[in-house]
């Protein structure tokens, strides 16, 4: 037998703790590792200095001219001068108030329901809202009665490219829904309509479908008639959209197990309340993810309105370079543009990261 | 022996198919209101696929289904009827994991029975009581042991106060230590006088509340009993056998 007496804690071995044990695990784990730690230090050595003269120190923001501003690194003075046109297009400058108030009017009307604690009374509130919306937002924007008319080829810019991507992600998730239950459905003949759409649209390119709605489409309209060039192609991007949203909800759906279509079964759901109540809410729940990646690329690929001759916040860069004063400042153009786009879409991500969260019942919170 | 002898299931001549495969051979079944009738035999006998025949999950070629006086065809309405008394407890739970055990147990009262949702709340809260659970109402199915989930999945199905149960081996997907707290509320609800159909493997709580059983083979009934008769002096050879295999465990 033998008894031993209580040691005192020591310190873990300096290699285990702090700064040393971080770089030594992530960045010189291995003869090889550090080799590539080493390559990649020598070239962020080569890009960034420069990038930062270009970018910030040598770059020029005062009020010059073209002539004036520097060639060697950014003359941010042209972003400054054309910022209008980048945001607004040409919608005249005394209305820019009403695209102001529409933007606006989604903070409010996303805030108002939560004053409300009755559920039954806030859901109401938020499809009547949710329908009124696009109504009030539209007659802001077009004008009509009493507001003077603005019309659609004066949209562009920014707002333009914003418009764009919110009806198209807003219209295309009902109908996508609708598509991926028709998909699924024991009816033969919705089922192969729902097959035949989905299998059609993804088979061809977006820019396809936007020259179809631009082109091809007014050959079928009676002489007279003539559909707005913004709405062809808000429709062609709806539909285009609807078919992937409604992929990606397909693939929630089959994750959704057997059980669950059984117990709501059981209980004498009718299919109407077991799709909605039951089956939907997890499928859409699954494919947040996968729905918010759809509606990134979406964003992304409405800058191809600009070969249908509309003017989104990437067709102002040829647009605003093209001025005889401003004229070769396209490299400040574009990554402007890509810095205003990278910030909006990593909100995307970033929220969608959030609701993922909020709406997470299962246990395995930390996987997030 | 149940005291009135009212007929709430009649299954008549009851045949089912899978592609060529016979899994149903002719059932006849009778069962009384507040009768407890428990079916058992190997895997792959048909006792799954009769009780969920019951409530069309299944749906069969011949014969016939009456509960409670409504014969089961291809009839939505019929079906949902049916549906709306007759509750089934499934062996993986099958609770609703983005809702809440109180929504959970609500969910049925207030779509499908029009209960007010106070209403449902109130007596969806005493059943959690009755399960010994109550303070867990909050949480979401995955916060909860299996034993849990399956009394919460008892809860939902007593909620609207079913005339019939269907429990589809309620305590197979269970950790041995959990399968006693799942009987012991079948037990309590078997001697309220509650109908109950169970598939289960569980001869221990058979033998105490059951008041016929069932012995299945090969999508067939080989024999039924009073349950003292059934385990003393089974008379088929593959009932002997069956009870040998499990009895012997």
């Amino acid at each position: 037998m033998a008894t031993y007496e209580l040691k005192n804690k020591k310190s873990p071995p300096i290699s285990e703790i702090g700064v040393i044990k971080w770089l030594h695990e992530n960045l010189f784990s291995s003869l090889f590792n550090s080799i590539l730690t080493l390559f990649a230090l020598y070239l962020l050595y080569l890009i960034i200095p420069p990038l930062a003269d270009w970018l910030y120190f040598g770059a020029e923001f005062g009020n010059v001219t073209n002539d004036q501003c520097t060639r060697e690194a950014a003359c941010w003075t042209y972003i400054g001068k054309k910022l209008n046109l980048y945001i607004y297009g040409f919608y005249p400058e005394e209305h820019y108030w009403r695209i102001h108030l529409t933007f606006a009017l989604v903070a409010v009307f996303s805030f108002i329901p939560r004053l409300f604690k009755n559920n039954a009374h806030r859901f109401k509130l938020i499809a009547f809202l949710f329908i009124s919306y696009p109504i009030l937002a539209f007659y802001l924007l077009y004008g009509g009665i009493g507001l003077e008319v603005v019309e659609t080829h004066k949209w562009g810019g920014l707002t333009l490219t914003i418009i764009i991507a919110a009806v198209g992600i807003v219209a295309s998730f009902p109908i996508g829904i609708l598509m991926a239950l028709g998909r699924q459905s024991k009816m033969k003949v919705i089922r192969f309509f729902s097959v035949l759409y989905i299998e059609f649209i993804r088979g061809v390119p977006l820019i396809t479908i936007l020259f179809m709605a631009s082109v091809v489409l007014p050959l079928f309209f009676s002489e007279g008639i003539d559909v707005d060039k913004l709405l062809r192609a808000l429709i062609g991007i709806t539909l285009f959209q609807a078919a992937y949203i409604a992929e990606v909800i397909r693939g929630g759906l089959q994750a959704i197990p057997r059980g669950q279509y059984e117990a709501a079964d059981a209980m004498g759901l009718s299919f109407f309340q077991k799709t909605s109540l039951i089956i939907l809410p997890q499928a859409l729940k699954i494919s947040i993810p996968n729905i918010v990646g759809s509606f990134i690329s979406l964003f992304k690929d409405t800058t191809l309105v600009l070969i249908i001759g509309l003017f989104d916040m990437l067709a102002i860069v040829g647009l605003s370079t093209s001025d005889v004063n401003w004229l070769g400042r396209e490299t400040e153009g574009y990554v402007f543009v890509a810095f205003v786009l990278w910030i909006i879409l990593y909100s995307m991500s970033k929220y969608s990261k959030n609701i993922e969260k909020r709406y997470n019942t299962e246990l395995d919170k930390e996987k997030l | 022996m149940s005291s009135n002898d009212k007929q709430i299931i009649q299954i008549n001549n009851l045949n089912k198919w899978y592609g060529d495969f016979h899994a149903l051979n002719n059932i006849n079944l009778t069962v009384n209101e507040g009768e407890i009738v428990v079916i058992c035999g190997p895997s792959g006998s048909g006792k799954s696929t009769l009780i969920r025949c019951i409530n069309y999950l299944e749906k069969f070629q011949e014969g016939e289904i009456i509960v409670d006086g409504t014969s089961i065809a291809d009839d939505v309405k019929k079906i949902r009827q049916v549906r709306s008394e007759v509750s089934m407890v499934f062996q993986h739970f099958n609770l609703f994991p983005h809702l809440t055990i109180l929504d959970n147990l609500t969910l049925a009262p207030i779509w499908v029975h029009q209960n007010k949702k106070e209403d449902a709340t109130e007596r969806a809260l005493a059943l959690l009581d009755r399960v010994g659970i109550k303070d867990q109402a909050e949480k979401y199915p995955n916060q909860l042991s299996g034993g849990q989930q399956q009394r919460v999945a008892i809860a939902r199905s007593l909620c609207t106060s079913p005339k019939i149960m269907l429990f589809d081996e309620p305590t197979s997907a269970l950790d041995p230590e959990m399968i006693s707290e799942v009987l012991d509320v079948m037990v309590e609800l078997a001697k309220e006088g509650m109908t109950m159909v169970c598939v289960t493997h569980e001869m221990g709580f058979a033998k105490k509340v059951a008041d016929s059983m069932i012995f299945m083979d090969e999508g067939q009934i080989i024999e039924t009993n009073k349950p003292d008769e059934f385990f003393k002096n089974p008379e088929s050879d593959r009932l002997k056998l069956f009870l040998n295999q499990i009895l012997d465990k």
